[in-house]
């Protein structure tokens, strides 16, 4: 059962990684753009616990972590250049 | 028992899944960066939030080893998220300065919005005003 839950909502995210790439490849903005990097990250974490829960190990867990640290930094480090024009002043 | 766990776990997995494909398409389908912003900080809080107690749920219950360490990414998203959707909503607004400016309603105060700088709003609320004293003169 969990492995059947596991296989839809690998399906599901995928599905929203492919439309976060669409705004990515399309959206009229830079600002669209990292919003979009943003979702993507936050798909990328779902993905990965979605993983640690279908093998069956804590493993991956760390790796979350990272990718939501790492996604929130670039996001406002992206959002500071482009309101300064510098991200550390 | 078991059973009951794995139904919660599945359950879990597939709400966050749902709310993380309605992020997105929220994200790819609304017509303007405001609204888009929406999608995506649903996204995080309750597909992620949903997935990690599935998570924290799977590995208590069925692996047998209490496993809370997922309250972490839980956390730190919780407390970004907010920031990151501040983050971009003030670079939307000045990078497309006077477009975006203008399509703010007015604050009711002689001072302009504190997202822009203060010399920078007084600046543009008397170009806005000098523009509107020019409207009515025409007019």
């Amino acid at each position: 059962m969990i492995a059947a839950a596991c296989l839809v909502a690998v399906v599901a995210t995928c599905a929203a990684l492919v439309l976060t790439l669409y705004r990515l490849a399309v959206g009229p903005d830079t600002v669209d753009r990292i919003l979009a990097l943003d979702t993507l990250v936050i798909n990328a974490i779902a993905l990965i616990v979605v993983a640690g829960v279908w093998y069956g190990t804590a493993m991956y867990f760390e790796a979350a972590l990272l990718f939501a640290m790492v996604g929130f930094l670039t996001t406002v480090a992206l959002c500071k250049f482009l309101l300064r024009g510098n991200v550390i002043e | 028992m078991l059973f009951l766990a794995e139904a919660i776990v599945a359950l879990l997995i597939l709400i966050g899944a749902f709310f993380l494909l309605v992020g997105s398409i929220g994200l790819a389908k609304l017509p303007d960066l405001m609204r888009r912003l929406h999608g995506p900080s649903k996204a995080s809080t309750l597909g992620i939030g949903a997935m990690l107690i599935a998570s924290m749920v799977y590995f208590t219950a069925v692996h047998g080893d209490l496993s809370i360490h997922e309250i972490l990414i839980t956390f730190f998203l919780f407390i970004t998220a907010p920031v990151t959707a501040q983050m971009i909503a003030k670079a939307h607004f000045l990078a497309e300065r006077r477009a975006g400016r203008l399509a703010l309603p007015p604050t009711g105060t002689p001072a302009g919005w504190a997202t822009f700088d203060p010399c920078q709003a007084d600046a543009s609320a008397e170009e806005d005003r000098r523009e509107a004293e020019a409207r009515t003169d025409t007019a």
